[in-house]
């Protein structure tokens, strides 16, 4: 201890910090120290919080439209602590928000904004636009679709704005489109210009607090005290229970939601942070060419109002005009988010664009993690996406539509119930049983995923919230040509499964089924029999070239020799041909580099080429020879498909 | 204002922390500055906790490089160059080494990491990496000279790889080399600490 007033003493020689310190500890509270002082306190803090995870996020994010995503999946997904302060980072900013209307609430409620304390209020309402401000550019850095679309929304009402909007938009966003300008731009007032103005405006701010003095609540409680150390004891406890707020959110939201990568092409329910989702919603209410009414000109008067509290104030009447407009923008704000909410919530458009949305996320973040091409993380969702529009309609990836959609949430009408087996009595747990039985889920789940949604109770003639499994009438690909799938699907058993060909027109009098099983039927017990169909395997799987099995290919010449001589020995090639075995007329497709790129650009190109499945195609459309999809197309969905 | 110069006045011999003061009468001597005590440690306490939070988290980020075990860097694979019969004997050939790369989150497919030059003196075929021992500048083979020469500062070296003029502590870096199939060049492309008297692979 003596060496610290030693230090201090030294530092108070030659810089007279003691005197500093103790203006700052022993301003004179009046009335003695209250928990409602504590707001203004909570904000620097929350501020204080901003800026130091904010300049440690800043060392790992890179702004651009094809880094700015990757950086902040990378910060968020690999670097150690990452998760945890990008959590923090966005949950504190959520929580400031939600502490700057209690502190204008205080101020105004309890008059502190009258004379001689104007200045102060009008320093503290651009304070609370500025981080109004940050939270909107903050949104848009990690260029991923939420923040995307709503920026997107945002940015829009600006360009409406009255003779300057077209210009303000192009400079925003530095350009007439969404791009790498955007970003520098929007980083610079996020990460720049931003908060210099609210560090410059804060320490105004607390300078003319200082100057005026708190404004005491009365009537006084006690007798007058320090700031030191009742105060601060009551605003350090404030800012802890402000971090544990943080924290909570931090860990029960699992940090902060990162959603796939901005692509301008797809629809996305943009939605802005809930705490301007009154505003979106007010916008609802005005249709085309009225729309600056409500996005720039009664927000404008609403601030104007606000602005104008001091002067308002001065008498007792504008005083209660001022707390009057308060609660009524809040209860307006309140109620308008409520509406917001609900609408969503029932919005069944909404509920399957969310859920697809996550979906997407989550599938691409997996596959980041193998490293994220050049172009960006986009182009990892190329594949699947053509997938999911072109060929998901029959065909599955692992069970679901390439992009991890397996259902889809429907209403279901009790009485015209899409029930592929309608129950014969109607009585709501029966229907419900059945429902939930074709819906792949529990009764249970099913009653709480509506009640979740506001239906409590299920009546007979309701509508209720279901997921439908998605029907695939085609073979599944994932893993296509690799040995693990021709394992499955070459088992007697399995070829006519509905993963396989079970809802095709080859499943009816399939002579490949008959010949499986004739062959190898009790393949499960007899192992030389298991050994020979494995060989086969080989062989044919070698024909793809399969990226992830090139060492296993090179390893296993000896069995995909073997493979090769049995697929005549056993008569396979009676009906396909491959490699040197090559009549003029099979009746099955050609196996000859079966699943390579080559053969499968040729299916897609056209399936019905007597190289295929000929005359016996089944409704597979020929993408390529009726220019349903370009050969670029074609090349991503088999890239994707053969995991290149 | 009056109040705070009279007590300025009152606790100037004193470090602030020792700060007594004159308010309430209610309490007792030392009950008082007992629990005046308390609310300083506990002020002090969780304001030390609270920023605490926020910047051991950002801590930990920065210090991502130094705390994550190496798995960027990989072990050395073989990589196949050239066939025998494209070298001439006598004469090095430079030949660029490309291979997969990842930085961060990027994965770049089949980009160039760095050279080699192939000597192939009777049969036997010795591989130099071109990055200077030195500082890592990229040496140049001059044909008239027939030697090695580094153009950073000046280093010399002669066909089988010795300093012969100049400030590198050691000689050119060479890499291990392997004939398969009789015919095909395999090296082993590997890195070094620069300026180490010894080789020290990285
Ligand atoms: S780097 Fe080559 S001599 Fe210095």
């Amino acid at each position: 201890m003596h060496r610290v007033k030693q230090l201090y003493d030294w530092l108070d020689n030659r810089t007279g910090v003691r005197d500093h310190i103790r203006e700052v500890l022993f301003e004179n509270v009046p009335g003695g120290s209250r928990w409602r002082y504590v707001w203004g306190s909570t904000l620097t803090f929350a501020l204080m919080i901003q800026f130091i995870t904010g300049i440690f996020l800043w060392m790992g994010y890179a702004p651009s439209g094809q880094t700015a995503w990757e950086s902040v999946y990378y910060i968020d997904y690999h670097m150690t602590g990452g998760h945890f302060l990008r959590g923090l980072h966005h949950w504190t900013a959520q929580v400031m928000t939600v502490l700057l209307v209690l502190h204008l609430m205080q101020v105004v409620i309890d008059g502190a904004y009258k004379a001689p304390r104007e200045v102060n209020f009008w320093f503290g309402v651009i304070l609370l636009k500025l981080t109004l401000a940050l939270s909107l550019t903050g949104y848009l850095l990690p260029w991923d679709q939420k923040g995307f679309w709503a920026t997107k929304v945002a940015t829009d009402i600006m360009g409406g704005t009255p003779i300057i909007g077209e210009q303000l938009k192009l400079l925003v966003l530095g350009g007439a489109d969404y791009g790498h300008h955007t970003l520098t731009r929007f980083f610079a007032l996020h990460a720049g210009i931003l908060p210099v103005s609210v560090i410059a405006l804060t320490v105004g701010h607390i300078y003319l607090f200082r100057r005026h003095g708190i404004t005491p609540k009365k009537p006084l409680k006690g007798s007058d005290e320090f700031f030191w150390p009742e105060q601060v004891l009551k605003d350090a406890v404030a800012c802890l229970a402000v971090l544990v707020t943080v924290l909570i959110l931090h860990f029960s939201f699992d940090g902060a939601h990162l959603d796939a990568p901005a692509d301008p092409s797809t629809n996305y329910p943009a939605r802005p942070d809930w705490y301007f989702l009154f505003l979106f919603q007010f916008l609802k209410y005005f249709p085309g060419h009225w729309e600056v009414l409500g996005a720039i000109v009664l927000p404008g008067i609403v601030m104007t109002l606000i602005f104008l509290m001091p002067i308002i104030g001065k008498s007792e009447k504008g005083h209660n005009f001022n707390l009057k407009l308060l609660f009524g923008i809040l209860v307006f704000a309140g109620v308008l988010t409520y509406v917001a909410v609900n609408q969503d919530r029932n919005s069944l458009t909404y509920l399957n664009s969310k859920r697809k949305a996550y979906r997407e996320a989550e599938l691409v973040k997996e596959m980041a993690q193998k490293g994220i091409p050049p172009g960006g993380a986009l182009a990892l969702l190329q594949g699947p996406k053509l997938f999911s529009q072109h060929c998901a309609s029959c065909h599955s990836y692992d069970g679901h539509n390439g992009l991890r959609n397996v259902d889809e949430i429907k209403f279901v009408n009790f009485e015209s119930t899409e029930l592929k087996s309608p129950p014969s009595q109607y009585r709501v747990d029966d229907v419900l049983k059945q429902i939930a039985l074709e819906a792949g889920i529990t009764l249970k789940e099913l009653r709480e995923w509506n009640e979740k949604r506001g239906k409590t109770k299920i009546e007979l003639d309701d509508q209720i919230l279901v997921p439908i499994k998605r029907d695939f009438s085609a073979p599944d690909l994932k893993g296509f040509a690799s040995r693990e799938y021709l394992t499955e699907l070459l088992h007697p058993k399995r070829f006519t499964s509905p993963k396989f060909f079970g809802n095709t027109a080859h499943a009816k009098k399939s002579k490949m089924k008959g010949f499986l099983e004739d062959e190898f039927d009790g393949i499960d017990d007899d192992e030389a029999l298991r050994k020979e169909m494995n060989q086969i395997i080989k062989a044919l799987s070698a024909e793809a070239k399969l990226p992830s099995q090139t060492k296993m290919d090179l390893n296993d010449k000896a069995d995909i020799q073997t493979g090769h001589e049995l697929f005549e020995e056993i008569g396979c090639v009676d009906c396909h041909a491959l490699g040197d075995w090559n009549a003029d007329e099979y009746s099955a497709p050609d196996l000859t580099g079966y699943g390579s790129r080559e053969w499968l650009m040729g299916i897609i190109d056209n399936p019905a080429h007597e190289r295929f499945y000929g005359s016996k195609n089944d409704r597979m459309p020929a993408f390529g020879k009726d220019e349903k999809l370009t050969r670029k197309q074609m090349e991503q969905i088999v890239d994707w498909l053969r995991g290149q | 204002m009056g109040l705070q110069s009279h007590l300025r006045l009152n606790i100037e011999p004193t470090y602030f922390m020792s700060t007594e003061d004159n308010f309430s009468d209610q309490e007792s001597q030392p009950e008082r500055s007992d629990r005046r005590g308390f609310i300083k440690e506990a002020s002090c306490f969780i304001g030390a906790v609270v920023g605490a939070v926020p910047m051991t988290a950002g801590i930990r980020v920065l210090i991502d490089p130094i705390s994550r075990k190496n798995s960027e860097s990989e072990k050395a694979e073989f990589i196949r160059l050239a066939e025998l019969t494209e070298l001439q004997d006598g004469e090095p050939m430079k030949f660029a080494i490309v291979e997969d790369k990842s930085d961060k989150w990027s994965r770049y497919t089949d980009v160039p990491v760095g050279a080699v030059y192939l000597l192939k003196q009777d049969e036997k075929v010795i591989a130099y990496n071109t990055v200077c021992p030195h500082l890592g500048c990229f040496v140049d083979y001059r044909k008239i000279e027939k030697d090695f020469f580094c153009p950073c500062h000046d280093s010399q070296f002669s066909l089988d790889g010795k300093l012969t003029k100049g400030v590198s502590p050691r000689p050119m870096d060479e890499l291990t080399v392997e004939i398969r199939n009789g015919v095909e060049v395999w090296v082993k492309f590997e890195r070094f600490k620069s300026n180490t008297k010894e080789k020290i692979v990285i």
